[in-house]
This record gives structure tokens, C-alpha cells and sequence, in this order.
């Protein structure tokens, strides 16, 4: 009887539609009419139309090829990016751009992670920023002009707000300035895990002004720090932590101090009143330097400040300049 | 060629000359990306750049070379298990032009940087609407023929194509659905977590419908015909076919384990990924089962191991399929270099290995000749799995050094490597693995020259013949 539906072909493939449509139904369609399925955090707010240009633009290079946005519930995860993913993040993203591969890091919690003048650098020449990186480079998108009136069209097709100010000033930025502005806001509906607190800012460098420790903290600095404070701390992206304004002022920077900042970034910064947080900020290094490492980096910088200290204000600037030994 | 099946037979041949055209864009590309994991200075202009050629190599081998290659062959093999020639072969052979230019478009509109970034969906809308015409071109002449067949029983191998027909067309259709916003731009209809989920619905189940229906289709018309030996249990393969074909598409929320996706979608998915062991053995088993009969034709038969290889290449993949769906080992692998590992081992073991022996029966039939060089056949398959085994083992052991890496902690409890730590130990593997793509390359190459070859003794042959009555 049941044989005969090999011989039957409309009813064959009436039967394999059933087959195919039941597990499409339960998986697919089903969910869909959950409220679970369609969630939306409290602090999401939609893209404004620089930040979808910046969309746009990330999914027309295929960024998703490379970069996950999605932070998985595991431990070493959530201590290398921040908190996890939750699902009432991503209610305005059509598509989802989770990705599948993480060839580069994840970009879930990179919004606020770091100045835009570190971004600019890093997509116009990722291997000055990050020494071996593999990513290409993007620094043509500096020379694209936005064009408003598709970027109208785009906020127009997802229903999104804007104002026709917002759009008119479209025409004076690039393509870079919205991949930064969508970079920037990553993650901005959950709110950051404080740094600030537990860090004992009397405490003191068990290290010293140890050569080992300040050789072993040069190293960590080279690769850690030296991409936005300069090579020798002149600063650069990030500000210097050797210019006079900052060796003048009386009691600046205890050990303990140096210590919260680096494993806690601008959270710790902004809790303990040091000024000079630009957009965005420093990000924490505690989950990446064990806490021995952090203090030899305390040593390293020590012993620059005191270096810089001992010259002549001004002469040590044009040697740096000139490239002349230091 | 026999002239009832001369008009056809030559649409055929189109497909696969396409699909083969395709393979060698496709190939050369994965090479090109391959290379550009270690030296980005090959990102050498914007439509060049990784991001997008990543898009394009997926997208020419799995569209171009997949399904040009299953047109071909799902229309020789109705033709040959409906005793008769397509219902409409004029049909065919627009539906052949239509995707030449269809895939033509994808590589120029992708190169460009026009994608919906859904993974295996990337085509912008107008082209969708071309592949849903396209489709229903093909499903109109594989239905209809099927109607008034000239052989009462269908064959299992119909059984897999109608269901390709079915389930592709309701997957691409779903997942593309999408807001128009522009002359090559939309917005996903879904947002968010739906997203995903519409998308990994589609993106695991188009390869299941795409690389494994079909190409299940091939093997068991083609295993049995180039060997002789009957299928070993027809009972199996009808448990096999329905719990394939009803299992599948419950599976894709694999891809989004400890995804913010609901728990009880993830936890499903795995479940069924699991159930779908035994219906992709079923045929695993089926084929051993019956080479069993004379394993002695692996070395007499050179498409035979070709076939059982192939379907080995198929139990391993589905074997290594489900354990990475579960959460354990995802947590490990996922994200890493050890998905493209998986994946090649399907697409260059499984379904390269399966589809290049079809042609390799197909084209000397459809001439009623011999293939030009068996020992050309038997250097590709050489190259082919040699390349293929490297490729996927060191994508494997990158993955598994990359996932550890990302999870090891100090004593003091901080996270042992930065993220750049990690990236450079793959460089090594890296290049090892773009020597397994080029000699996978090179295979293809014998490949191709042999059925080129092989078509050129089929056209002289027939030459000769029509030649032959005019002079006498």
C-alpha cells in the first residue's frame, strides 16, 4: 500500500513538502510568533543615519566575514570582550551580523572601547596599530563621501527617525567617519560591567624600580600601551604620561593609581577624577596582563617619567623629533 | 548521441562545461582568500579585498559549480530513470543561458560589494528573483517529465531530487525575504534573533539541499551504473530518505549555540542534529553494503573508489556534525579555523569527489565512448584527496589550538594570550593550508583537461559517424 507512493509522483511530493514543512514550522515559523523572538532592551536606541551608513558600509565589506558580534555566556569570553550578548540588543538589526568565524576579535562590546582616533588609525592601517594583523586596510574609505540621499532611502525602508538636518549633514562626512560612528555604538544597550572599585589605589609596586621588572614592563608596554601613549609615553592617540603638566602636578599618579587604570581603563579614570578622557577611552587590561605584568609596566613607566624628569624641559623633545638617540 | 536524447544530452553537457568554468573562478578565488589570511597585502583593491572575495568564493562555487552542476546531472538522470527525453527541452536550454548570466551578475554584483550578508544568501533581491525563476524553470521540466514518465516506479534517486525541488524553494524563498531598499539593496524582513534563526534555517538546510539531496541522487544512480552492482537494501534507503528529509530541517539552530537564540531552539536542533546520524549512515551503509559484494572493484573499477570514498567523506561529515553541535564542543571550535575544516571535507571529499565521477560517467555515455585517460582520472582523485585531507586537517588543528588558546587562564585566573597571541599561531597552518588548496587546484585542472578531452574524442566520433553515410 504504502509502496505505491514511488509510483504516485504528486502524491510524493505533496508527502516530502509535508516532511520538509513540519521541522520549517516548529524551528522557523513558530518562533517567530513569540514575544522571546522579538525582545528589545530599554537602553537600545535605533541607528541614527550616520551610524547605519556606517552599517551599510560594514556589511559591503563584508566585516561579518571576519568579526563576530556576539559574546558568548562563557567565562573567558565575557572576561576578553565584556558582558554577554542578550537577545533585546540586536531588535534594529536587519540583518543579525553575529557571524560565524573569528578570524579577528569579536565586536560586540567594542563601541566606547577606544578613541575614534585609535579606529581611524587602525581601518586606514591595521598593522601600524596591531603589529601581524591580518586585517586589510580601508583608508580609501576616507576619500567616499557619504551620499544622503540613499542613506534617506535606507532609514526610509527600516522606518527609522531621523531629521532632515541629521541627513543634510551626511554630505560632509565619509564612509570612515560612519564606519567609526557604527563602531562606536556597539553594544551601547547593555550597560558596561564598572571597573572602578577593588583596586587599592595606596597600594604599592612590589617591584620596584627593579631593571627586570622595568626590562619585563618595557616589553609588555611595547605591546600592550605603545599604540596610543607613543613608544617612550609621549602619547599619541592616548595622552602622555611624561609631558610637565602631568610631572608638575603634586602627587600625580600613585602606583596603586597606574595599576587601576591599566587593569581597569577609563571606568577606573573617570571614578577617580583624572581628567583627559577624550570619545571613547582606554580599555581595561586586567583580563589580558596578569596583575604581575601590570606592575612591571608601572615600573617601565616609573622609570620613563624620571628619565624624562632629569632632562632639560625642551631639549629631549627635539632630539625625539629628529629621531636622535634617546 | 542518440537523437532522441541529441538535443538534451548537448543542454546537459552545457551545464556541466558551466559548472566546471565555474569551479576553476570559484577555486582560484579560494586560493587568493587562502593566501590573503596571511599576507593582507594582497587586500590589493576594495573589490579584491577578502570581505567580499570570501563572498564570491562561496557563492561561484556553491551556486555556479553546485548547482550547475546538479542541473545537469538531475536532468540526465531523470531522463535516464524516465526512459525519455525532458518534457521541455527548449525550457532547459533558456534556463541554461538565464544561469550562466544569473552567476555572471553574482560575481560582478558581490565583487562590487552589493550583499545581504546572510550567509549562502548574499545575493541582493533582484538577483533572488532570477534564482526563484530559475528554479521554478528547473522544477517545472523535472516534475513535469516525471509525470509522463515511461517507467512506473520512481527510482530513489528521483525521490532526492523532487526533494531538493521542494525544500530549496521554500528555504530561498523564506530567507529572502527582505525590504527593498535600493536597486541592489534590502533589509532582512527579520530582525535580530529572528534573523538568525530564518538564516541558519536556511544556511544549514540549503547545504543539506544543495551538497548533500542531490548529490545523494548522484550517488545512487551513478555508484550503481558505473559499477554493476545493484543497491544493497532498497528498504534502508526508504528509512534513509523519509527521516533524512523530514530530520533536516529541524537541525540549523546548531549554528547558534550559546547564542542569545532561546535555549529551547539551540537544545532542538542539537537533538535532531544527533537523530540525523542515522539516516546519513543509512546510506553510508547502504553504499559499503554494496561495494561489500566485491570490494575487489576499487582497484579494477577507477570510478568506483571515487564513489566509496566520496560516501565516506559523507559518514565522517555527518558524524562530525553533530558532536560540534554539542555545547561542549562548540565551545570549543566554534568560531574557529575548524568550521571551514568541516566544511571542506564535505565539499571537497564528499561532494567534489562525487559529482566530478558523475561527469566522468556521464560525458563518455552521453558519446557512447570511453573517457579519454583513466590515468588522469586516477591522478585527480590522487590530488584531489591529498589536497582535500591537509586542507581540512590543519583547519582542524587550528581550530583546536585557537579555541584552547582563547580559553586558557594564568594561575592568577586573567586570560593567558591577547587575541593577537592567538591569531599569529595559525600563520603556519595557514600556509600549509593554501599548498592543500593549490594541489586540490591542480586536481581539478586534470580534471577539467580530461572531460574536455573526453569531449573532443565524442565530437570527432560523431563527426566521423555523420560523416560516414554522406560519403558512402
Amino acid at each position: 500500500m504504502a509502496g505505491k507512493i514511488y509510483s504516485k509522483p504528486i502524491v510524493f511530493t505533496l508527502a516530502v513538502t509535508v516532511a520538509v514543512l513540519a521541522g520549517s514550522i516548529v524551528m522557523m515559523a513558530y518562533p517567530m510568533m513569540r514575544p522571546e523572538m522579538h525582545p528589545k532592551l530599554e537602553n537600545l536606541r535605533p541607528f541614527t543615519a550616520l551610524q547605519l551608513a556606517g552599517r551599510d558600509v560594514y556589511q559591503r565589506e563584508g566585516c561579518v566575514n571576519c568579526h563576530t558580534q556576539t559574546v558568548r555566556p562563557l567565562r573567558t569570553e565575557v572576561m576578553r570582550y565584556g558582558e554577554y550578548s542578550k537577545a533585546g540588543e540586536f531588535a534594529y538589526d536587519r540583518p543579525f551580523l553575529w557571524g560565524s568565524k573569528r578570524t579577528g576579535p569579536d565586536l560586540a562590546r567594542e563601541g566606547g572601547k577606544r578613541p575614534d582616533a585609535w579606529h581611524l588609525a587602525h581601518y586606514a592601517n591595521p598593522q601600524v596599530v596591531v603589529p601581524r594583523s591580518n586585517m586589510p586596510a580601508y583608508g580609501w574609505m576616507k576619500a567616499n563621501k557619504l551620499d544622503p540621499a540613499s542613506v534617506k532611502a535606507h532609514m526610509d525602508a527600516l522606518g527609522l527617525p531621523y531629521t532632515a538636518q541629521q541627513i543634510a549633514e551626511l554630505a560632509t562626512r565619509t564612509e570612515m567617519d560612519a564606519l567609526i560612528a557604527y563602531t562606536q555604538q556597539l553594544g551601547h544597550a547593555v550597560e558596561k560591567k564598572k571597573m572602578a572599585g577593588g583596586f587599592d589605589l595606596a597600594a604599592v609596586n612590589p617591584f620596584g624600580s627593579s631593571p627586570q621588572a622595568i626590562a619585563a614592563g618595557a616589553v609588555l608596554y611595547a605591546q600592550s600601551c605603545a599604540v596610543c601613549h607613543g613608544d617612550e609615553g609621549h602619547g599619541g592617540i592616548g595622552p602622555s604620561f611624561i609631558a610637565k603638566k602631568f610631572l608638575e602636578q603634586p602627587g600625580y599618579g600613585t602606583d596603586g593609581e597606574y595599576f587601576a587604570i591599566i587593569a581597569g581603563g577609563s571606568d577606573v579614570k573617570k571614578a577617580i577624577g583624572r581628567p583627559g578622557l577624550a570619545d571613547g577611552g582606554m580599555e581595561p587590561f586586567g583580563a589580558q596582563i596578569p596583575p604581575d605584568g601590570i606592575w612591571r609596566i608601572v615600573s617601565f613607566i616609573r622609570a620613563q617619567q624620571l628619565h624624562e624628569g632629569s632632562e632639560q624641559p625642551g631639549v629631549e623633545k627635539r632630539e625625539h623629533e629628529t629621531g636622535g638617540k634617546h | 548521441m542518440n537523437e532522441e536524447y541529441r538535443y538534451d544530452y548537448k543542454t546537459v553537457e552545457g551545464y556541466i562545461l558551466s559548472a566546471i568554468v565555474w569551479a576553476v573562478v570559484g577555486l582560484v578565488v579560494g586560493l587568493l582568500i587562502s593566501v590573503q589570511l596571511f599576507a593582507p597585502a594582497l587586500n590589493f583593491a576594495p573589490w579584491a579585498s577578502f570581505g567580499r572575495m570570501r563572498t564570491v568564493h562561496t557563492n561561484i562555487l556553491g551556486f555556479g559549480l553546485g548547482i550547475g552542476a546538479v542541473f545537469g546531472l538531475c536532468f540526465y538522470i531523470v531522463m535516464r530513470l524516465t526512459r525519455r527525453p525532458l518534457l521541455f527541452p527548449k525550457l532547459a536550454r533558456l534556463q541554461l543561458w538565464l544561469f550562466n548570466v544569473g552567476i555572471l551578475l553574482a560575481l560582478v554584483t558581490l565583487a562590487m560589494g552589493y550583499t545581504q550578508s546572510l550567509e549562502y544568501a548574499e545575493m541582493e533581491w533582484p538577483l533572488d528573483i532570477a534564482i526563484v525563476i530559475l528554479w521554478v524553470m528547473f522544477a517545472v521540466n523535472v516534475i513535469g517529465t516525471i509525470l509522463v514518465r515511461r517507467e512506473e516506479q520512481m527510482y530513489i534517486s528521483l525521490w532526492y531530487i523532487i526533494a531538493t525541488v521542494v525544500a530549496i524553494a521554500v528555504l530561498y524563498i523564506v530567507n529572502n525575504l527582505a525590504i527593498p531598499a535600493g536597486p541592489l539593496k534590502s533589509y532582512h524582513l527579520f530582525a535580530g534573533v529572528n534573523s538568525a534563526n530564518v538564516e541558519w534555517w536556511y544556511g544549514h538546510n540549503v547545504v543539506g539541499f544543495l551538497f548533500t539531496t542531490p548529490i545523494l541522487a548522484m550517488f545512487y544512480y551513478f555508484f550503481p551504473k558505473s559499477t554493476g552492482l545493484p543497491i544493497y537494501s532498497h528498504r534502508l534507503s526508504i528509512v534513509a530518505f523519509w527521516s533524512l528529509v523530514f530530520g533536516y530541517l529541524w537541525t540549523g539552530a546548531h549554528h547558534l549555540v550559546y547564542s542569545p537564540l532561546p535555549d529551547w531552539i539551540q537544545t532542538l536542533g542539537i537533538v535532531f542534529t544527533l537523530f540525523l546520524i542515522a539516516p546519513s549512515w543509512g546510506s553510508v551503509v547502504n553504499g559499503y553494503a554494496t561495494i561489500g559484494e566485491d570490494w575487489g572493484r576499487m582497484k579494477t573499477d577507477y570510478l568506483a573508489k571515487f564513489f566509496i570514498l566520496g560516501i565516506t567523506f559523507y559518514g565522517l561529515q555527518t558524524v562530525q556534525g553533530p558532536t560540534q553541535g554539542l555545547r561542549v564542543v562548540s565551545q570549543l571550535i566554534h568560531f574557529t579555523d575548524w568550521v571551514p575544516g568541516h566544511v571542506h571535507m564535505g565539499t571537497m571529499g564528499w561532494v567534489a569527489l562525487t559529482v566530478t565521477a558523475s561527469i566522468y560517467y556521464v560525458i563518455p555515455k552521453m558519446y557512447g565512448t570511453e573517457i579519454f585517460s583513466v590515468k588522469l582520472a586516477n591522478l585527480h582523485f590522487w590530488l584531489v584527496l591529498v589536497g582535500q585531507l591537509i586542507y581540512s586537517a590543519t583547519g582542524w588543528i587550528t581550530g583546536i589550538q585557537q579555541g584552547a588558546m582563547w580559553k586558557a587562564l594564568t594561575p592568577e585566573g586573567t586570560l593567558k594570550y591577547t587575541f593577537m597571541e592567538t591569531l599569529v599561531k595559525n600563520y603556519p597552518y595557514w600556509h600549509v593550508r593554501s599548498l592543500a588548496g593549490a594541489i586540490f587546484i591542480v586536481g581539478m585542472v586534470v580534471f577539467v583537461l580530461n572531460v574536455l578531452l573526453t569531449i573532443q574524442k565524442g565530437r570527432a566520433l560523431e563527426a566521423g559517424k555523420s560523416a560516414a553515410p554522406a560519403a558512402a
